[in-house]
């Protein structure tokens, strides 16, 4: 019985997620011919794979657009964010003027404001940034406020205690104590971005994954179509794995240990 | 190096959020003289913790006037060091680097004070953990790590607020043993809080016994069984058995203790 059980935890439980990921895909490129649907109903992965490679230069040069509107809204979202997130955390009446607020307007869907976005900002790549900043935006300030008052006030006392400024009690304690939900707020953002980005390039755009995706779709090409989302995913994952490598770097986590 | 702790006239008044006033301390006169080790005992809710938050320079009395050392409190005093119910250790830290953060708020240099740590640490028999994190420690060895942390200080007051009250009973017992150690060698002023009747007797040259709402002295008794202490010599001792039953007594007939 042991035995088994670590035959399944060393060989099965590792390859699992794969597994079923080439199966679902060996499924639908069998299924394909043999329901005799069409390239453009329905392309094969082997297609999709293909078209990527021979169009790689076209989807990269949109890839990169996209991955600039995304990182430009993100970056914006945390440099303006984290100072709001603190000036809620240390001044009350800011807390009770703006936290409500954001909380109220953390239920608009953001993406509706987009045709708005385009009507002030333009067809360029500032109304895709300001949609990514603002969708990220929220929840890296809330769950950094968060993050910030969950600090145990003990902790608070004993630093205190041995005659620590209110600087260097944020500094040694606040905020690496608040750095685990920062980071939690950092992903939900990064993976919001990326769509903020997106629609913006659905609702108006001259470049990027987005309107290179709406292009391919006026024309039928249902491969090129698939192809932009695989780049589009790829990008979300490539800057997902960025951010879990800085939390890597700078959380240590309670529970690593254990 | 010991500090001399004089407390005259203290009282604490807290206001509620509704607004109302609750007396947690009522005129508290208590002198320490240095390196006398003082347990204040009492129910929860007496005003110890208080007591100790206030001597920490936590806060303001309401009335009167604490004294370190003939100067009056005005804030938290250099040469006090607080140990906590819960460790509070940072786990994002080593225990080497969590025992160095008072010298970092108080910016002295880490390296002159990073073999002392070391040499704490041995003493309390964690020498081999000074590079693990918080996280690898069972509950009483977090709670030296604390200890050490209070001490790197070299604190001429040492207040312990419940320092052993979260830990089992055989880890207290034997936590209690070390502190008495480590103290007989440094010879510091000490205000230990606790609600453990025996824990009091055993360490202190005093125990204070506090009652409930609002906080006052009951009891001032002198404990002058010999050092160093044993758990089965002090359990037979008539003068260890007899503080306890005066102690037993007031928090009966106080009606913290059902009689029996």
């Amino acid at each position: 019985m042991a035995k088994r059980r670590s035959f399944t935890k060393r060989w099965l439980e590792p390859i699992a997620a794969p597994a079923l990921a080439l199966a679902v895909l060996a499924v639908w490129q069998a299924a394909v011919p043999i329901f005799e649907v069409s390239e453009f109903v329905l392309p094969t992965p082997w297609q999709i794979a293909r078209r990527i490679v021979v169009d790689f230069p076209l989807l990269l040069e949109h890839a990169w657009i996209t991955l600039f509107e995304v990182l430009a809204g993100f970056i914006a979202a945390i440099v303006i964010g984290i100072p709001v997130a603190l000036a809620i955390f240390y001044s009350r009446p800011f807390e009770r003027a703006v936290y409500p607020l954001l909380i109220a307007l953390q239920t608009v869907p953001k993406v509706v404001l987009a045709p708005l976005l385009v009507l002030y900002l333009g067809y360029g790549w500032a109304p895709k940034i300001f949609l990514a900043f603002l969708i990220s935006f929220f929840p890296i300030v809330i769950s950094t406020v968060v993050g910030l008052q969950a600090l145990e006030p003990n902790m608070v006392s004993l630093v205190r205690s041995m005659g620590a400024s209110e600087l260097q009690t944020f500094w040694k304690i606040r905020l690496p104590a608040a750095m685990p939900n920062v980071f939690g707020g950092l992903k939900v953002g990064i993976a919001l971005a990326v769509i903020g980005a997106v629609i913006g390039e659905y609702v108006a755009a001259e470049k990027g994954l987005g309107y290179l995706q709406l292009q391919a779709n006026a024309k039928f090409d249902t491969t090129l179509n698939f192809a932009s989302v695989v780049m589009v995913s790829l990008v979300g994952v490539v800057l997902y794995f960025a951010v879990m490598y800085f939390e890597g770097r700078l959380v240590y986590r309670r529970e690593a240990a254990k | 190096m010991t500090v001399r702790v004089a407390i005259a006239g203290v009282s604490k008044i807290y206001e509620t959020r509704e607004g109302d006033d609750i007396h947690a301390l009522d005129n508290i006169d208590l002198t320490i003289t240095p390196g006398e080790f003082v347990a204040i005992v009492g129910p929860s809710g007496c005003g110890k913790s208080t007591l100790l938050s206030m001597l920490a320079g936590l806060f303001p009395a309401t009335t009167g006037t604490i004294r370190l050392d003939d100067a009056p409190l005005a804030g938290p005093h250099p040469k006090t060091g607080v140990v906590f119910q819960t460790d509070l250790l940072l786990y994002w830290r080593t225990v080497i680097d969590n025992i160095l953060l008072p010298i970092e708020i108080k910016r002295r240099p880490r390296e002159e004070y990073l073999a002392r740590a070391e040499a704490l640490l041995e003493k309390v028999g964690l020498a081999v953990f000074g590079s693990k994190f918080p996280s690898e420690l069972s509950g009483g060895m977090r709670q030296r790590v604390a200890i050490c942390r209070a001490l790197i200080q070299e604190p001429g007051l040492l207040l312990m607020d419940e320092p052993f009250g979260a830990l089992d009973a055989l880890t207290r017992e034997q936590l209690i043993m070390d502190l008495q150690t480590m103290w007989l060698s440094v010879n510091n002023t000490v205000l230990f809080i606790t609600h453990g009747i025996e824990e009091a007797i055993f360490l202190a040259d005093r125990v204070i016994v506090m009652s409930p709402r609002p906080g006052r002295i009951d009891l001032d008794l002198a404990v002058g069984i010999p050092r160093p202490r044993r758990w089965k010599e002090v359990h037979e001792n008539p003068q260890f058995l007899a503080a306890m039953r005066k102690v037993r007594e007031i928090f009966e007939a106080k009606g913290v203790l059902a009689a029996s």
